[in-house]
């Protein structure tokens, strides 16, 4: 671990600085910085600003950067009104992470893969233009949507994905002003510069997270993992699906462990919606979520995989109903 | 200090033990469900291991990785992490390891040199004041290589393969037999690299006084290891002590010493101050040892009525170059069933990964749960119950010795199973789904060589009556405290509260080690002896021969008399030194634990994700001496064989052979939510040709079922048969179609 400056804000504003790197549960940047993938020179513990509130507004619900993930899936308001967030969080991680980690640091953690991590393997991410060992290597945990020449890694978080298909909206602030950016468009594809995971400027800083009034309906988070609990997503699926005499009225989806970012396809979504539930139209739907999908190898069989599991969850979440 | 009377037993198993020694004795304190004595210190977090309780002044040292795969390390820039804050020491040597010592090897591994043979090996320690500055300063390490030529194999396909003869061995004729055979199989399955990944990542804490070196280390075989440390250091290993009181977890991975140690002691020699060397868990996944992979070929046929004709087993497994440890896949595949017309096949591939080692039940671990798919499938082909075919195929004894099993209580483990699991629910494969979930019940057999390995104790029993127990074994989870106090216990007519347990120090008397399922047997018969000779001393005192001598509650009972040991003791005290040795019954007789495993497992036809819904087991393994120590191994050694069924591979980067799921979070041992339900039940048993107590191995038999049921499983639940382990996900929807 590099030596670091460490001071402790009493107030947001003090975090809004260019120069400081943010630290809240720690639960991802404390392991980047004793492996050196990050080598901040100075920190800034927020875990004392505040801003540790879930609260209703108007339909909708407010949620402070620094509440734990532990608190907001227990949240009564969130089980009921919006159960995908509570269900997307309580697959992730473990008991003790989810703990310590908070709303703002889940959303901050690191776009990651395994040469990521490995300081003596080439990765754009980590030093830009020096190049990707990660393709043509071990793949298994790799993009399928969207990645690039430059980089292959996946955002591995599950609140996210749960957050892009509830609609929520991230509340940032800098010493420019406060600005909102949509969940779906929050983090960022690779491109040519893979550093960068998400919009966020120098010197910003989240303050909370908005979700809309509560969509309703049936609301299911699949993920598929490697073992049963504590292991990243190979894929994930987040359903919000309402039905009205048979027809899907409103359909929400995005997914996880296939992209830099929680994955979301409007198209499939219009597809769906105003329909009445049958196999075909699924498929097409899966069609719609993986138009130009491309394995690496090792992770071929999560097209073949996350298309089964998006037809099976829209199966069931409209089972019975039809 | 009060007078000391020495007396002395030694046993070695030529013959067979009828005296059951255990079953006269009267404490009844052996084979209870006794806590361990060392629970509350490890709960409350005052059992130190070796990274913990640092002596004054303890400075620390990160080793620095190899960047690449092969080469000679022709520079370092030293002079560079010299200046970086808090560094004390750059340690270049020629006697850092290239890889661990293999199991009782009793001398150096292959040590440094300047040759790297496979990426992530150490090739130098910073040391530093404190850890993180070893650590910042050990990853701005930056070395110069040479390379010299030779290609860095990393892959098993590309990989020259060597046929050690005493490896191969062959009965009548199996090609003839599979021709004329009613059913037959042949067919290829594979098992991957594996990583031990005890929770206690190896860590040496190492300090020097008046010569002599002294290192707290987190390892398996404290009288081997001494003298590992010490050839690899060159010196004397009257030199050398090491300590390990508390281990957490080994798996054979801590059986030999590793660079830990070593550097950790050249460092503090230089420095003059004790030395700390904690792995890091990568460093432990890419330097300490690893499980081969194997490719393994197994032919079997048999008649009309089910009756093996014929066993074939050939094995593909891996080393570094030298190594002369190779997985012995195919250990009990020459007496486990019939098969008149036998092959066995063993070769070894050199690649440039992590040094491959003995990893819980060697051996048997992977080829067990293959050699147990192979017979599942030859059952269905024969349309015989699965339980019914292996009950046809016990032999009456060893088919390829003609020796007999010193006891095999298989065929009774068998039907207890199947009563105890419920098997007569299984159904026909393929037919039993709930929603998505496909359904299906598999079972195996159990089975793991029994050893004996020499092991010494010394057990005192002091005027007051109390005791202590003293040897150098180790205690890795598995249980040691607690049943050495129990059998010192139980032969001098304690109660266990008065005997004291002291393991874990090279200077008290040298112990087998944990290691090979033999630990138990052979530390606890020297613990026997220790307390039998003292036990004559008494009887001496009393008058009476040895077999008329009662010893209950701290008394001694002989004919009329009674007294208390403080009283026959009369201020001194008797300090007993046992001895065990392996003999003739090693080879004159065929000694195994037995047991019958069995799972059920949900299949999703969606995602092919396997879940295993609950397990049981029967094992017969000579005398339980705790029940619930042995109990938990099996626990233990069931959740290791859902592992290496569903979850667990090293995946090296077939490229340059970078370890890539160097971490827990990757390298996926099963999580709390992937272990069901276990039941186990032990048979009465006994083996009198395996040890004065009739007691054989635990700890590894539980693990070489497991795999094989839950395969076979998946079998009945899919109607498929999956041949390469693990049955991860992708390989299940590939197979499967879509729902």
């Amino acid at each position: 671990m590099r030596p670091f400056d460490f001071q402790r804000a009493s107030g947001a504003a003090e975090a809004m600085d260019p120069g400081l790197r943010v630290i809240a549960g720690g639960t991802n940047l404390l392991d980047l910085m004793k492996h050196e993938v990050e080598t901040p020179a100075r920190l800034i513990d927020v875990n004392h600003v505040g801003l540790d509130e879930v609260r209703r507004e108007g339909e909708g619900l407010r949620i402070g950067a620094l509440v734990r993930n532990s608190d907001l899936a227990a949240h009564e308001a969130v089980r009921r009104d919006w159960p995908l967030l509570s269900r997307a969080i309580l697959a992730g991680a473990s008991g003790q992470i989810r703990n310590r980690a908070t709303t703002g640091g889940n959303l901050m953690q690191r776009t990651r893969c395994p040469y990521f991590y490995d300081i003596h393997a080439r990765c754009n991410k980590r030093e830009p233009g020096q190049g990707c060992d990660a393709i043509g290597g071990f793949t298994r945990s790799h993009a399928i949507l969207g990645a690039s020449e430059a980089c292959i890694a996946t955002y591995p978080g599950d609140m996210a994905v749960a957050l892009t298909a509830l609609d929520a909206v991230v509340e940032v602030e800098g010493q420019g002003g406060a600005r909102e950016i949509p969940a779906a468009g929050f983090h960022r594809l690779p491109g040519d510069d893979p550093s960068r995971d998400n919009d966020l400027r120098p010197g910003e800083f989240i303050t909370g997270v908005r979700l809309p009034a509560p969509l309703g309906g049936r609301q299911v988070y699949r993920k598929v993992r490697d073992r049963r609990s504590y292991a990243f997503a190979l894929v994930s699926v987040a359903l919000a699906v309402t039905m009205e005499g048979g027809r899907m009225t409103r359909v929400r989806l995005a997914f996880g462990g296939v992209a830099h970012k929680p994955w979301r396809v409007p198209e499939a979504e219009a597809l769906l919606e105003g329909h009445a539930p049958h196999a075909a139209l699924f498929d097409r739907a899966a069609d719609a979520v993986l138009e130009g999908a491309r394995g690496q190898g090792d992770n071929d069989f999560k097209i073949e995989l996350l298309r089964r599991t998006l037809v099976a969850t829209l199966t069931d979440a409209t089972g019975d109903a039809a | 200090m009060s007078d000391t009377v020495q007396v002395e037993r030694q046993q070695k198993m030529d013959s067979r033990e009828d005296t059951d020694f255990f079953g006269g004795t009267a404490q009844g304190v052996l084979s209870t469900a006794m806590d361990r004595p060392d629970g509350p210190q490890k709960v409350t977090g005052t059992a130190t291991y070796a990274d913990e309780d640092h002596p004054p002044g303890t400075v620390f040292g990160w080793l620095v990785r190899a960047t690449v795969t092969r080469g000679f390390v022709t520079g370092l820039n030293t002079d560079e992490l010299r200046a970086m804050p808090g560094v004390l020491l750059v340690l270049r040597d020629d006697r850092l390891l290239r890889n661990p010592a293999q199991g009782q090897a009793g001398r150096a591994p292959v040590q440094f040199k300047g040759e790297v043979a496979y990426k992530g090996q150490p090739i130098a320690l910073v040391v530093a004041e404190s850890f993180e500055q070893a650590r910042h300063a050990g990853l701005a390490a930056k070395a110069d290589y040479l390379d010299r030529g030779g290609k860095a194999v990393i892959c098993p396909e590309d990989a020259e393969f060597e046929t050690p003869k005493a490896k191969q061995s062959s009965m009548g004729d199996l090609d003839a037999a599979m021709t004329a055979a009613a059913h037959r199989l042949d067919g290829e399955w594979t098992t991957p690299s594996m990583s031990h990944v005890a929770m206690e990542p190896h860590s040496a804490v190492a300090w020097w006084e008046d010569g002599k070196l002294t290192v707290r280390a987190s390892q398996q075989m404290l009288k081997h290891n001494v003298k590992e440390l010490a050839d690899s250091l060159g010196i004397s290993p009257a030199m050398v002590r090491i300590l390990a009181p508390f281990v957490g977890g080994g798996f054979g991975s801590k059986l030999g010493i590793s660079h830990e140690s070593v550097a950790a002691a050249i460092a503090a020699r230089k420095l003059g101050r004790p030395v700390a060397v904690p792995l890091h868990r990568r460093q432990v996944c890419e330097t300490t040892t690893r499980r081969s992979e194997s490719r393994q070929r197994v032919r079997l046929c048999c008649d009309r009525d089910g009756v093996l004709t014929g066993v074939g087993h050939e094995v593909w497994v891996s080393n570094l170059p030298g190594e002369t440890f190779s997985e012995p896949v195919t250990q009990s595949t020459p007496f486990t069933y019939r098969g008149e017309n036998r092959e066995i096949a063993h070769h070894v591939g050199r690649l440039n990964i992590t040094c491959a080692g003995s990893m819980r039940a060697p051996g048997e671990a992977i080829g067990v749960p293959v050699t147990e798919a192979a017979i599942d499938e030859l059952a269905e082909m024969a349309g015989i119950d699965p339980i019914e075919f292996r009950l046809r195929n016990i032999p009456e004894e060893d088919p390829s010795k003609e020796i007999p099993y010193s006891s095999n209580r298989l065929a009774d483990c068998l039907r207890r199973g199947a009563e105890l699991f419920g098997w007569s629910e299984r159904k026909p494969a393929g037919t039993r789904r709930e929603g998505e979930w496909l359904i299906g019940m598999g079972m195996a057999t159990a089975v793991r060589v029994n050893m004996l390995q020499e092991s010494e104790a010394r057990v005192v029993l002091l005027p007051d009556g109390s005791a202590r127990v003293e040897t150098d074994m180790t205690d890795i989870g598995t249980g040691s405290y607690s049943i050495l106090t129990q059998i010192a216990a139980e032969a001098l007519g304690l109660p266990a509260d008065r005997v004291t347990t002291v393991l874990g120090d090279s200077d008290l008397p040298p112990a087998a080690g944990s290691g090979g399922s033999f630990g138990a047997a052979s530390s606890g018969s020297s613990v026997t002896l220790a307390a039998q000779a003292v036990r004559e001393e008494l009887a001496k005192r009393m008058g009476a021969d040895p077999g008329e001598l009662t010893l209950k509650d701290g008394h001694a009972i002989a004919g009329n008399t009674r007294r208390s040991l403080p009283d026959l003791l009369g201020g001194e005290a008797i300090e007993g030194k046992g001895t065990i040795k392996p003999g003739s019954n090693a080879r004159s007789v065929r000694q195994a634990s037995w047991g019958a495993q069995f799972a059920e497992v949900a299949v999703s036809a969606v995602t092919g994700e396997v879940q295993v819904r609950r397990m049981a087991a029967v094992f017969a393994a000579g005398r339980v001496l705790n029940p619930k120590t042995a109990r938990s191994q099996c626990i233990g050694g069931m959740v290791f064989g859902i592992g290496s069924a569903l979850t667990e591979e090293s995946h090296y980067d077939r490229r340059d052979g970078s370890f890539v799921n160097r971490d827990l979070a990757e390298y996926k041992i099963p999580a709390n939510l992937d272990v069901p339900k276990i039941e186990i039940e032990f048979l009465e048993d006994r083996d009198a040709w395996a040890n004065p107590m009739q007691a054989k191995g635990i700890g590894e038999v539980a693990v070489c079922g497991t795999a094989g049921a839950i395969l076979n499983a998946i079998a009945n639940a899919t109607g498929v048969r999956f041949r390469h382990l693990p049955v991860t996900l992708d390989k299940v929807i590939a197979a499967l179609p879509r729902p």
